[in-house]
């Protein structure tokens, strides 16, 4: 008697074995670790190309129908956040702005503004102090540089 | 002792060994009968994305669900036919026209097939199209805004279930009504034992604008009060041919369930649509007076307007020959699929132990030798053998619906066997079963209904989910189930969840889609008329008790986001630009108490929230969709007066001065 129960207990927790190494067949564990920078390298960025310093031609008396255009474009897009004052609100008040900033770093600023945040010591330090990342709204090159003239013009230029 | 010892040691190792041979590592549990490497065919790593966009319908939610396949991940809810507080729809003054109807506003319906468009029988990725299933409507979503674009009420029709296919071209997306009813143009107020003399069915055909999309009803063919279920169109030699397929052609007004199923055969229906636009060029057709609505969402002015149509035009098909026929097809058919090829079409009748698959060469030589069975209520009836390709004997119990692979391949759900049945189509043998769980109801292929399946995946649509997943008291969560069919066996891969209750789905490669998809709306192109476009352009306008607020959002304030002169018995209309011209930076905007949603305002749109103030107070507001580090800032407040107060209106934003004794209202 003793014989076969012990017997029957090795073939009955053989059996089970066999049963559970059936259920774990389901799932196959993935041995390699996910890596993230692989997985992250081509999510693209969207921003517009660097302007390099060539690129802008400063020129006087200023051009009153891009200073016009500059302004359209402030209204619609820029001014919720920037005051034409020296007064912050979102982001700096633009008075003194083309003092303070080379206008290659303001045209990066309105048509790359992911590029600076990321690069940029300057852009960095406004967004510690403004909290609120500049959004991307989209703005030509050839619009951002109408943008610049009226900066200029709100700046006293003639 | 030691003999008998080990003799039952001999049985009990023969009785295992013939345990294990049986049992192997056959399914067992609900969970098993999942392959090796299905987890890491369904992987979709973070960061990617999925091969495959499914459009699956959202059932009684009204809706159009979208999930990334081979993953199983919900992408987006898209409201269609139903209120989706969330997102504004129905509840915004700008969506609300597009749930209009002839009975008025009606703010839920049943969505039950999509059906994505077609350029040359190919999924092409323009529009989704989807029947509203209740109240008999039709809605074509743009699937570069993956919005809701318009909704047509189809008249003359009661239950819109055979519907929303297309004809290859996307030349029409058709409409058969589920209950036969007396037609609109009609008294309504009959005995309903009079079934057989007033009440009738329509098929209807909507044109589709080639480069809009635009829907408008083209015709509808008055046919004998029998019910109609599922449709597909024909392509390739059957190109200009519609099948649909009819239930209660017994013609029964109580208990279906044993009256309709009385005849051992129903029928498909075949229309020759291209017959029909020649009857109508001979103006055939009888203009007949009705009302339907016909909403359309423009996206340039954001805003929907309903416009009551008030014409139809029925071709009636005992007048007008060679318009329709009926093929016999076995005990209440449900499905009615084209196979790739365009020659073979399958009935599934739910009630069968057989599949009929018909061939369209042949029903064209019964129609020219006019191999009739004699007519049904004036429509000849092709004979069943002469029409007929082949049966599929003893396919499974409860056949519903047939897609189709690259290959010459059927996938048919059957509903009371619980499995896909994998057959050939010019064989009709029977190549392959796998379960599902539980009692699948439709099936999709990517592509599979259309001329060029793109195959790899079959997903089954369960109506029972059971044990399946964690339970959530009596009502447990609807659910889709995707297997592999590259191989010769179907295996199955993974469950995922569904909302409503899915019936159809399509399924496409998402390099199809993604590309077109809107990033945001163009700020400068917004033409709605209560846009604001720039800071300078915000106001308050009072009109009488009528009090429109021009309001722009952007990242983290409103202006103005402090307004004064709100009087007890105003009506007021926030109009909220979001000025954001960068993707994925909605703002929303919720005012305490208001009887409405909430509004989420997609960059570049201007949408509006009516608001009735009940009673005299302040009333805060705030950005509901979190937009930035200071979005918790986002908000601003409203003060209510009484009726005859002499507050006046104004409005600011960052106005810091403090008021005078006077206005500080003590």
């Amino acid at each position: 008697m003793k014989l076969q129960s012990l017997l029957s207990a090795i073939l009955a927790s053989l059996f089970l074995f066999y049963i559970s190494s059936c259920g774990n067949e389901g799932v196959k564990k993935d041995e390699k670790p996910v890596d993230i920078s692989e997985l992250t390298k081509d999510q693209p960025e969207t921003h517009g190309t660097q302007i390099k310093e060539g690129d802008i031609n400063i020129s006087n008396p200023l051009d009153q129908s891009m200073v016009a255009a500059g302004k359209a474009t402030y209204e619609l897009k820029c001014q919720s956040c920037h005051r034409l004052t020296e007064e912050k609100l979102v982001g700096p008040g633009w008075k003194g702005v083309t003092h303070r900033r080379e206008p290659v770093w303001i045209m990066n600023m309105i048509t790359n503004v992911d590029m600076m945040l990321e690069k940029d010591p300057e852009a960095q330090k406004l967004l510690e102090l403004c909290l609120v990342r500049m959004p991307n709204q989209n703005i030509t090159t050839e619009d951002a540089r109408k943008v610049l003239e009226f900066m200029r013009s709100n700046d006293g230029e003639k | 002792m030691k003999y008998r010892n080990l003799n039952n040691w001999k049985i009990l190792l023969a009785i295992i060994v013939v345990v294990l041979a049986n049992q192997g590592c056959k399914p067992k549990g609900t969970q098993s009968a999942v392959s090796g490497d299905a987890a890491s065919k369904t992987y979709v790593a973070p960061g990617k994305y999925d091969e495959f966009y499914n459009f699956v319908s959202g059932g009684f939610s009204g809706q159009l669900s979208v999930y990334g396949l081979p993953s199983g991940r919900l992408l987006r809810v898209i409201p269609v036919f139903s209120v989706d507080p969330e997102k504004g729809y129905g509840f915004s003054e700008e969506t609300k026209p597009m749930l209009n109807t002839s009975h008025g506003f009606v703010p839920w319906d049943d969505a039950h097939h999509p059906e994505l468009s077609q350029t040359n029988g190919e999924v092409d990725g323009r529009w989704a199209f989807i029947n509203g299933n209740n109240t008999p409507r039709i809605a074509r979503i743009d699937l570069k805004t993956f919005r809701t674009a318009e909704i047509i009420e189809i008249p003359n029709s009661a239950g819109n279930h055979s519907s929303a296919f297309v004809t290859p071209g996307t030349e029409y997306v058709v409409a058969g009504t589920r209950f036969s009813v007396p037609m609109d143009n009609t008294n309504g107020d009959v005995p309903i034992s009079t079934y057989k003399q007033n009440f009738k069915g329509t098929v209807s055909f909507i044109k589709v604008d080639s480069t809009e999309g635009h829907m408008k009803l083209s015709f509808q063919i008055l046919t004998p009060g029998i019910n109609f279920d599922l449709s597909h169109a024909g392509k390739g030699p059957s190109y200009g041919w519609f099948f649909f397929s009819c239930y209660n052609t017994e013609q029964a007004n109580t208990l279906l369930e044993v009256n309709a199923s009385q005849r051992d055969k129903d029928f498909i229906m075949a229309v020759n649509w291209k017959k029909a636009e020649e009857y109508l060029a001979q103006a055939k057709g009888k203009k007949q007076v009705v009302r339907y609505a016909h909403n359309l969402y423009n996206e340039k002015s954001h805003s929907a307007v309903s416009n009551i149509e008030t014409e139809t035009i029925i071709l009636d098909a005992k007048e007008l020959p060679g318009l329709v026929y009926f093929i016999p097809c076995p005990k209440s058919p449900h499905g009615c699929d084209v196979d790739p090829t365009g020659e073979y079409i399958v009935g599934s009748g739910k009630l069968a132990a057989l599949m009929p698959v018909f061939s369209f060469e042949k029903i064209q030589k019964a129609i020219a030798n006019k191999t009739f069975d004699g007519d049904y209520d004036g429509i000849p009836v092709i004979k069943y053998e002469a029409a007929l390709h082949g049966e599929v004997q003893k396919p499974g119990l409860g056949p519903l619906h047939t897609e189709f692979d690259n290959d010459g391949n059927a996938y048919t759900s059957m509903f009371v066997s619980s499995e896909i049945v994998k057959w050939n189509v010019k064989s009709l043998q029977v190549l392959d079963r796998v379960p599902t769980y539980y009692s699948i109801g439709h099936l999709c292929v990517p592509g599979g209904d259309s001329r060029k399946p793109f195959g790899k995946y079959v997903i089954a649509y369960n109506k029972i989910t059971k044990d399946r997943y964690l339970p959530t008291g009596p009502e447990l969560t609807q659910s889709a189930q995707l297997y592999d069919i590259s191989g010769d066996k179907m295996k199955l891969l993974l469950d995922f969840p569904t909302i409503g209750e899915p019936h159809y789905a399509q399924a496409c490669p998402a390099s199809l889609i993604q590309k077109n998809s809107v990033k945001f709306y163009k700020i400068e192109e917004n033409q709605n008329p209560y846009v604001s476009k720039g800071d300078n352009e915000t106001k308050v306008v009072r009109n009488g008790k009528k009090v429109d607020v021009y309001m722009t959002a952007i990242r983290s304030h409103f202006t103005p986001d402090n307004i004064e002169g709100i009087k007890l018995g105003d009506e007021v209309y926030f109009h909220v630009t979001n000025m954001e011209q960068d993707w994925d930076i909605p703002h929303g905007f919720a005012i305490k108490g208001a009887n409405n949603a909430e509004l989420l305002i997609m960059p570049g749109e201007t949408q509006t929230l009516k608001w009735i103030p009940e009673k005299i107070g302040m009333y805060p507001m705030y950005c509901t969709d979190f937009c930035s580090a200071l979005h918790q800032e986002m908000q601003g407040y409203i003060r209510v007066s009484p009726a005859g107060s002499n507050v006046p209106i104004t409005f600011s934003t960052g106005n810091t001065a403090s008021p005078s004794a006077a206005e500080n209202g003590n």
